[in-house]
């Protein structure tokens, strides 16, 4: 069967985490942290997503395909997926603001380096 | 130098990562939490979506921070970009590209059908997987494409602020009503449970749900357009 669905699931995110802090470590220009960002961001609610699944599990949606009384068997955990909303949101909001800084910043400074940014350095 | 240090960086988090998921064993079966959340949600609430019955009821004070959070944002994003709209409005030769051909005729088409999906995600929160907050971002989506396909559309933020805040304390007095009527604040018992699987049922969980999702597509579209400017 290879390798777990979890498995995948959590390299892909750890992944996707690794070149998000990459593009924040190594870009000057202010939008490709952003970016990186929300790479970082999204490689780590894959991970939590897929710290919910258990094997052979189906959606925690009851229809005909999952009766009421196997829900508790075959569904997979739903308390990840339900936090992860919360983590999608709070993420959405920090890219929003970072976004709105980042504007103020050109308006300013007419460039988007962070390099132009030295004063607050200490 | 530099970039040794932050190659070394990414690397030892990998490194570790690698142990995280190196250690992992796929779950055999879910927590006595989960398990309680999967037998609780379809008998009490009524609700076959267990994921929206969590966010709805039993995390319902969570989801209304949630909320306030957005709201804030939206409130941020407005101070820190709103001044400025009336200098870059009157600066000649700044009028907006023409989109091509292919945005604003395929906007035409989809632009009802995004809303109309929005409205079903919307509405279908508590019975397939969907729920306010993801109808509320389809419908944003529609906004942005609308923005870009029409570029001098102009949205009316009183209408949509007004439309959000009495969301919002609809939401509020819902939550109000539950601790009167029912068990705690944001109780959804305080409409008849009604007929398993269909659209009106589950309580005041589809009421919320269509709440929520009125909310946050005002909320984001409004951001979306601040960023415009």
């Amino acid at each position: 069967m290879g390798l777990p669905v979890s498995t995948l699931l959590m390299t892909t995110g750890f992944l996707l985490v690794l070149i998000g802090m990459w593009g924040i470590l190594r870009h000057r220009n202010i939008l490709r942290i952003i970016i990186g960002f929300g790479l970082f961001d999204t490689g780590l609610h894959i991970v939590m997503v897929a710290t919910g699944y258990i094997t052979g599990g189906t959606a925690p949606i009851i229809d005909t395909a999952l009766g009421i009384e196997q829900a508790t068997t075959r569904a997979v955990d739903p308390v990840p997926s339900a936090l992860v909303v919360t983590a999608i949101v709070i993420g959405f909001s920090v890219t929003a603001i970072m976004l709105a800084f980042a504007i103020r910043i050109h308006d300013a400074r007419k460039t988007l380096s962070i390099d132009a940014l030295t004063e607050s350095k200490w | 130098m530099k970039a040794a240090s932050s190659l070394l960086a990414v690397l030892l988090f990998g490194a570790v990562f690698a142990g995280i998921v190196g250690g992992y064993g796929e779950r055999e079966s879910v927590s006595a939490l989960a398990e309680q959340y999967l037998a609780m949600v379809p008998r009490e609430l009524g609700a076959p979506n267990v994921v929206t019955g969590i966010l709805i009821t039993y995390r319902g004070f969570d989801t209304l921070g949630e909320v306030a959070v957005l709201f804030m944002v939206a409130a941020g994003v407005g101070v820190l970009l709103g001044g400025k709209d009336t200098t870059t409005a009157s600066e000649p030769g700044r009028e907006p590209r023409r989109p091509s051909e292919l945005v604003g005729n395929g906007a035409e088409i989809t632009l009802p059908l995004i809303f109309l999906f929005g409205a079903y995600v919307i509405k279908n929160g508590h019975l397939s997987a969907g729920g306010g907050f993801q109808g509320g971002a389809v419908v944003a989506s529609g906004t942005m494409l609308l923005m870009l396909a029409l570029p001098a559309t102009k949205l009316n933020h009183g209408f949509l602020g007004v439309t959000e805040s009495l969301a919002g304390v609809v939401y509020v007095g819902i939550g109000i009503l539950g601790l009167v009527f029912a068990a705690g604040f944001l109780d959804s018992h305080i409409l008849p449970l009604g007929e398993f699987g269909t659209l009106i049922s589950a309580g005041a969980i589809p009421v919320i749900s269509a709440l929520l999702g009125v909310k946050v597509g005002a909320e984001l579209s409004v951001i979306i357009d601040r960023f415009r400017n």
